[in-house]
């Protein structure tokens, strides 16, 4: 039999982050149906949203606010149930235990997880900004593409590193995590203001609202996009974003480890159904 | 707390394939697990190829592979060959060399024709069988097989079976650590089996030494029409253990019985007739690890 060649730690990772990612990737090019379900079914509740403000004769940004914020949800739903579920997912599937056992970073694989869904839920979401644009006539303004593309890449990865949180939490927790999700989808809507611009909010809600890192990014997204604003007016948001990005990932990855100590120690690390 | 393991000492040769022997229950699945770094033992300590499970489980993960029979790991969306190549991924396997590798295990579990097949659309038997290759991607040093021919037909259990011989054959590095409830498959496949019973385990020989265990006692088998009643068999004296199975499909049951004296038998015939059963045929024969089992435990594997 042929000797199988091994790379290092680090190569290892990375192929299995690429591994994963095609996994995604390729589910999702397989499966085209989303098309339907994400991007044109979310444009109906958006479409309510936008004719409510043009009743109410609300300034033309405010469209555009709701087609951002669409855009962002299809971003919050992937982390929520995706993302945080995918061990969980993993698990029931049988999948787990070859994971658990493979000489890989837990990390790498929900690293693989992330930009999968990064990547797909991207074509999502642009797939409702050009629905949006079209149909509704949004302009978007971006004066600043470097401040974009950074408030972008620091929101999905304090998202993210939100929904690798989550994802241990569910690994160990399995369907009683699952409600979490369910009490999570709709206050964050409103708290993050998907549909508003949160400035609106009582001080108080806003305060409440700062420490969900996707409040930040929607709301540099929509100064970026929509606003036509540059690096310096957004620079609070990027600073914070950087800090939630570090803090998360940091916990993610204590707590990634803690759980599986947790669950190999109690015994019901791949126990199923619970 | 369960204790799902008590007091187990046991230590398997390298280039050996060693079989754990036991019913549902026994603790097989939990002693896999700990080498596998799956499970933190509650006391003493376990190692694999002299790498404590606990302390070193990451070195320990780079040599092992597991498979555990029923399971069918993998992405439905994704082809058999896919699969494959995604979980050689994660043994870092680079290139080429997976893709060769992917190709010769999908020829070594007859599913060369299979490999663009999305796994979803594969019998539950195809998807065992890919399940197997997996185990061998990363060609380990020690592999932990769990009831790897559970669910899988007749053939294709040989054909596995054949594989995993061949391979601990000519690779003498290679270690192989099975659990089965498959009296055939240990007797066929392993240098040594240990039988475990509620945590312990109570016997570790080769086959033929085991099963010269009951040699020197009188094995019967009865044939028997009906469903019947076989409590009242355990007390009768000079019986030292027995299974009872029942064949739905044909309702017929076979009795074993190990006996301390060949003379016991006609007290088992009579005491099955008293209580209304029709025996078919009475046969003595050969013993095997199951006899070893009823030997030890005093009941068989059911």
């Amino acid at each position: 039999m042929r000797q199988v060649a091994f790379s290092g730690d680090l190569q290892r990772n990375l192929q299995t982050i690429i591994a994963r990612t095609y996994v995604r990737i390729v589910g999702s090019a397989r499966e085209p149906s989303w098309l339907l379900w994400d991007t044109v079914l979310p444009m109906l509740t958006l479409s309510a949203y936008v004719y409510v403000y043009k009743v109410m004769n609300a300034p033309r940004e405010f469209t555009g606010f709701v087609i951002v914020g669409g855009a962002m949800i299809a971003f919050w739903l992937n982390i929520l149930w995706d993302m945080a579920a995918q061990l969980y997912w993993e698990k029931e599937t049988g999948n787990l235990e070859p994971f658990l056992i493979a000489p890989i970073s837990r990390m790498a694989m929900l690293m693989g997880m992330a930009i999968g869904g990064i990547f797909n839920t991207t074509l999502r979401a642009l797939g409702i900004f050009i629905v949006g644009a079209l149909v509704f006539q949004v302009e978007f303004l971006i004066a600043d593409p470097v401040a974009a593309a950074l408030v972008f890449a620091l929101t999905f990865a304090s998202l993210y590193s939100l929904g690798m949180v989550f994802a241990s939490v569910f690994l160990m927790y399995g369907r009683e995590a699952w409600h979490t999700s369910h009490l999570l989808q709709e206050p964050i809507y409103f708290l993050s203001g998907f549909y508003f611009p949160v400035k609106f909010l009582p001080f108080w809600l806003q305060v409440a609202a700062s420490v969900i890192p996707v409040t930040f990014g929607l709301d540099a997204i929509r100064k970026i996009l929509i606003l036509g604003a540059g690096l310096k007016e957004v620079s609070l948001h990027v600073i914070v974003l950087t800090i939630f990005w570090l803090v998360l990932l940091f916990m993610a990855r204590w707590l990634l480890q803690y759980m599986e100590d947790h669950g190999r120690r109690e015994g019901r690390l791949t126990l199923r159904w619970q | 707390m369960v204790k799902a393991l008590d007091d187990i000492s046991v230590s398997i040769r390298k280039g050996e394939l060693f079989g754990l022997l036991g019913p549902n229950g026994a603790g097989k699945t939990t002693l896999i697990k700990i080498l596998c770094t799956l499970l933190l033992p509650s006391g003493g300590s376990a190692y694999v190829r002299g790498h404590d499970v606990v302390k070193e489980a990451s070195y320990v993960r780079k040599i092992i592979n597991m498979v555990t029979g029923g399971e069918t790991p993998g992405y439905g969306i994704l082809t058999v060959a896919e699969n494959l190549w995604f979980f050689s991924q994660l043994y870092g396997i680079r290139g080429d060399v997976a893709k060769s590798r992917v190709k010769e295990l999908l020829e070594t579990v007859g599913l060369s024709d299979e490999g663009t097949t999305r796994m979803n659309r594969l019998s539950s038997g195809m998807k065992q069988r890919l399940n197997v290759a997996r185990g061998f991607i990363n060609d380990p040093e020690v592999l932990f097989l769990d009831e790897p021919t559970l669910g899988l037909d007749v053939l294709s259990a040989k054909h596995i079976r054949a594989y995993i011989r061949n391979w601990v054959n000519t690779q003498p590095e290679k270690t192989v650590l099975l659990t089965t409830h498959y009296m055939a498959e240990a007797d066929e496949l392993c240098d040594r089996v240990g039988i475990i019973h509620e945590g312990r385990i109570v016997a570790c020989d080769k086959p033929s030494n085991s099963k010269a265990m009951v040699r020197d006692k009188s094995v019967f088998q009865f044939e028997i029409a009906g469903s019947g009643d076989h409590e009242r068999l355990k007390a009768v004296r000079g019986v030292v253990g027995l299974s009872w199975t029942h064949h739905i499909e044909s309702d017929m049951s076979t009795l074993k019985v190990v006996l301390s004296d060949q003379a016991v038998a006609s007290e088992i015939e009579s005491a099955l007739k008293a209580s209304g059963s029709r025996i078919m045929s009475i046969t003595t024969p050969e013993p095997t690890l199951e006899d070893v089992f009823i030997h030890l435990v005093g009941k068989g594997l059911e």
